[in-house]
């Protein structure tokens, strides 16, 4: 699932540089194959930043259009992937303002919290335990520990470390300094850490083993 | 190496740009502190799992929906 793409070199031409100039010459087909490129990789942003189904998809449509439109200002020397990131978290926090009638949005709400920058569960986890649960079980499990993030971490979470973009991508697409991203990225990792302890953690036994052995009372049978 | 100070630099060990110089610092603190071994190894976990499941998955219908509009808008802009 990670959008990690090999960077090219210098003199190298990335795909999508190829397909924006077939747009800009009326090839719209060409538009159709950037947009299913990284239609899920929007719609993924834009559910984080909103927590709506439905504004996640007006979201994804906008950015998608509205790239569409300003493609002549699209200069080429930034990546068509965090150019179209950059437009997509602006229409977030557009919507996110239009839901909260006209209260300001930005990416420095609650992060004044300490909570979980320090860590305080040191229980280890099993191998793998995410193959303990079922698909769907999973998929609610990280919701419900994303969804608890402040806003400002855990959309530097999911820019930085689910979909790829590099500490300088995510500080110039939010418009933070590469220090706050840094230490955003560390206390939102952190915390997901930390909450994902309390289903994935090895539970210690609360009796010692001797004390919980069998003792002839029927129990287990 | 203190737990505070590998704290610190968790990011940089996570993302893999630790100078070489540190990294023997590192290994030594590790050896010796189960907790920081734990937080490590469970942070270095937490970003693989988000990594690798979908937590929000772009249903077919919306998908289908989103070509549609943006195919019949696009054609109207150029």
């Amino acid at each position: 699932m990670s959008t990690i793409q090999p960077i090219a070199g210098q003199d190298e031409q990335h795909p999508d540089v190829a397909l924006v100039e077939r747009v800009r010459a009326g090839d719209v087909g060409a538009y159709d194959t950037l947009v299913r490129k990284y239609e899920r990789q929007i719609f993924r942003i834009a559910q984080h930043i909103t927590q709506n189904r439905e504004d996640a998809e007006d979201v994804m449509q906008d950015a998608f259009l509205k790239a569409y439109e300003k493609l002549d200002q699209f200069q080429g020397n930034s990546k068509f992937y965090t150019w179209l990131v950059r437009i997509a978290v602006n229409e977030s926090l557009m919507r996110l303002r239009k839901r909260r009638t006209g209260k300001l949005v930005s990416m420095d709400e609650d992060v004044q919290t300490d909570e979980g920058s320090v860590p305080r569960d040191f229980a280890d986890w099993a191998p793998n335990p995410e193959q303990n649960y079922t698909q769907a079980e999973l998929a609610e499990i990280l919701r419900k520990t994303i969804q608890g993030l402040p806003q400002g971490f855990r959309v530097v979470f999911v820019l930085r470390d689910v979909e790829g973009l590099s500490t300088e991508e995510t500080a110039e697409t939010l418009g933070l300094s590469v220090p706050a991203v840094k230490s955003r990225l560390l206390r939102a990792r952190l915390q997901l850490r930390e909450r994902l302890t309390r289903y994935f953690g090895r539970k210690t036994p609360a009796i010692a083993p001797a004390a919980a052995a069998p003792n002839g009372d029927g129990a287990e049978a | 190496m203190t737990c505070t100070e590998f704290l610190k630099i968790l990011d940089d060990v996570l993302d893999e740009s630790i100078a070489v110089e540190t990294r023997t610092e590192i290994e030594l603190h590790l050896r010796q502190c189960g907790h920081c071994e734990v937080v490590l190894n469970t942070t270095r976990k937490t970003i693989e799992i988000f990594q690798c499941n979908e937590v929000y998955e772009l249903p077919t219908e919306v998908s289908e929906r989103l070509h549609s509009t943006i195919m019949e808008k696009c054609k109207k802009v150029r």
